[in-house]
């Protein structure tokens, strides 16, 4: 197992205490290698949204190991002090939706990520357009999310996903608004992302369409993860 | 870093203008409300100082003669004039009517001045156009604010005076303006009776024995006349010569005319603190009232503007963004409310409320900052509900499930 990527071990998490208490993960184990795209699998009250909000250092799991990169974040308890930082700087999210900020342009929808960092507002903004540039949506860097098609304003997600260049983006659902077309589009999207940043990505998905691309995923039944090899099809 | 709220106002702008006009209407109405008061001041402070007087004689124990009624008989002022340190004194009376013209009639103060000359205290200071009274009866000078013109015949109880001179900002305490005429009429038109009440005056008292006796034939002609003279005046305005006190002069005067003397200072205290008082507190509980829903309707929309955006807050808490960042966003978009409102109510208390409206409005600068500041407060309050919403939405709302 390589050092950067992600690593899962052991992971739990539970709701309440005493009679009432839930278990909604009982035992996550998963790695994901930088470049690496993996899709994450499961019925409804299976634990996805759970593990999702787990990774993204919304809710503290109750228990089990996360490292991030080179750096334990969790283990049986918060590592990193600063959890929004660590939101920003080296997790990306893509949602269901695109959730662009509606009073940003595309590009400062983008740069915003990096300005939060401190970086300058110009830097924030070229970084913001080399992603566009490599995402196709170059042409529409001065639009309102409102002008961009769904195809386009979930291109504009991804490159937010992207900005920070972090070592895992966590995407949920990110394919459910679109047609087949689009939806494959997006998933070449991310795989390519992966590749050229290195970075580790967990899909999320229910989308018959695009499981069969995976070349690994991770079914979640009752809080429990299992490995599978997927079938890696060609995206053309 | 950018900022959000300016982007989030500038991107829906409109919705920010017209709140904020509303809005400013509101805080044009409180600050004319402020100007009401302060014009109510300016008036009063306004009639002592158009009066010319240092000193104002009235019955003992009154607060007259504006904040109560005075009678006094009308040679005081000579005994008054003989003081030493007494450069001018004058008769004066003040009553508020409606002065009658052709078309209507106006509620004023009709002051009776002593025949004289200009600078007898009493006296309209400077005209605008006419001239001074130079007649003993039935000549007025008006204020402009009247609506009268020169030439205009105007009734006063039975009398018809021609307008010979206008004055501005001759006003009494209330705002009503001032219609000057001679201190004779003015008399009569307060002290007069009807023709039918004088007349039932001399029957009933031809009818007592006690004053129509036949051995003393020439009683009854006496009483009638001494009954039907108007020997009153509501005040004596006195001028006291440079150098000496006008205090003094006033404790010489009480003493020795056993009369209530006022100075200047007591007379605005009388007026400031007892004729407006009660106005003043009516114009505050407005203010007080006014400030309130201000708050109320600030506090709705930056609320309402705020549910509007759980869902992107939520994204931005998820992204990283710090708790001040989004605090500020709040507080910024409700200052910027504030102050769009007090543009528009500036604005609109200035071009419109104040030239409008039937009573004086002074708009002071002073009031205009502390208006703003107050504006700058109570937006920053109203925001604290929709900030304490905003720090309260879950991150983990960005993800589904």
């Amino acid at each position: 197992m390589t050092a950067k990527g992600i690593l899962i071990q052991g992971l739990k998490k539970r709701y309440g205490s005493g009679d009432t208490a839930v278990d909604a993960l009982k035992t996550v184990d998963m790695r994901v290698a930088p470049g690496e795209v993996v899709g994450l699998i499961g019925p409804s009250g299976s634990g996805k949204s759970t593990l999702l909000k787990c990774l993204g250092a919304v809710i503290e799991p109750t228990a089990g190991k996360m490292i991030l990169g080179d750096d334990i974040i969790y283990d049986d308890g918060w590592k990193v002090k600063d959890l929004r930082a660590l939101r920003r700087d080296r997790i990306g999210f893509v949602f269901q939706a695109p959730y662009l900020i509606p009073f940003l342009d595309v590009t400062d929808n983008v740069a915003l990520l990096p300005m939060l960092a401190g970086m300058p507002n110009t830097e924030a903004r070229k970084r913001a357009i080399e992603l566009f540039k490599a995402l196709d949506v170059e042409h529409r860097a001065k639009a309102m999310p409102s002008q961009l098609s769904g195809g386009e304003q979930q291109r504009v997600a991804i490159a937010r996903g992207l900005v920070n260049h972090p070592p895992v983006i966590l995407a949920d659902e990110p394919t459910a608004p679109l047609d087949s077309d689009r939806a494959l589009a997006v998933i070449r999207i991310l795989n390519d992302m992966a590749k050229k940043f290195e970075t580790a990505i967990i899909v999320v998905t229910h989308d018959e369409k695009i499981i069969p691309t995976f070349k690994r995923i991770y079914h979640i039944r009752d809080g429990v993860t299992y490995e599978e090899e997927g079938e890696g099809r060609d995206f053309e | 870093m950018i900022s959000l709220a300016g982007r989030d106002i500038m991107h829906s702008w409109g919705k920010f203008v017209f709140t904020g006009m509303g809005l400013g209407l509101l805080i044009g109405i409180t600050l004319s409300m402020a100007g009401i008061y302060r014009g109510m001041v300016d008036d009063a402070k306004v009639l002592l100082d158009n009066s010319g007087a240092d000193l104002w004689v009235v019955q003992k124990d009154t607060l007259g003669p504006y904040a109560e009624s005075s009678s006094i008989y009308e040679d005081i002022w000579r005994g008054i004039r003989g003081l030493p340190g007494v450069e001018r004194a004058a008769n004066i009376t003040y009553l508020t009517m409606q002065v009658g013209k052709q078309d209507g009639d106006v509620r004023a103060m009709v002051t009776g001045v002593t025949p004289g000359e200009p600078g007898t205290p009493g006296w309209p200071p400077y005209l605008v156009a006419g001239r001074q009274i130079t007649r003993s009866h039935y000549e007025a000078v008006a204020d402009i604010a009247s609506g009268f013109k020169l030439g205009d015949r105007i009734q006063i109880r039975r009398n018809h005076y021609t307008v010979v001179g206008l004055t501005r900002r001759m006003v009494s305490s209330n705002g009503d303006p001032m219609v000057f005429i001679p201190l004779k009429d003015a008399q009569e038109a307060q002290f007069l009776k009807d023709n039918d009440a004088i007349r039932e005056q001399r029957r009933r008292t031809a009818e007592n024995p006690a004053f129509n006796r036949p051995g003393v034939p020439d009683l009854l002609d006496a009483i009638i006349a001494s009954q039907s003279t108007n020997l009153y005046v509501n005040a004596v305005l006195v001028r006291v010569e440079p150098g000496h006190a006008p205090e003094e002069i006033a404790e010489l005067i009480s003493r020795w005319k056993r009369l209530t003397v006022y100075t200047r200072s007591q007379m605005e205290e009388i007026l400031i603190g007892k004729l407006i008082a009660t106005s003043a507190r009516q114009i505050f509980m407005f203010l007080v009232i006014l400030a309130i829903v201000s708050s109320a309707i600030v506090a709705f929309i930056i609320y309402t503007l705020t549910l509007g955006k759980i869902r992107e807050i939520a994204v931005l808490k998820l992204i990283g963004t710090k708790n001040r960042t989004i605090v500020g966003l709040i507080m910024q978009q409700s200052i910027a409310l504030g102050l769009i409102g007090f543009v528009v109510g500036k604005i609109s208390a200035t071009l419109l409320m104040a030239p409008l409206f039937p009573k004086y409005v002074l708009l002071q600068p002073l009031d205009s900052v502390m208006g703003f500041i107050a504006v700058v407060i109570i937006c920053g309050l109203s925001s604290i509900i929709a900030i304490r919403a905003a720090l309260r939405v879950d991150p983990a709302e960005a993800i589904g499930g």
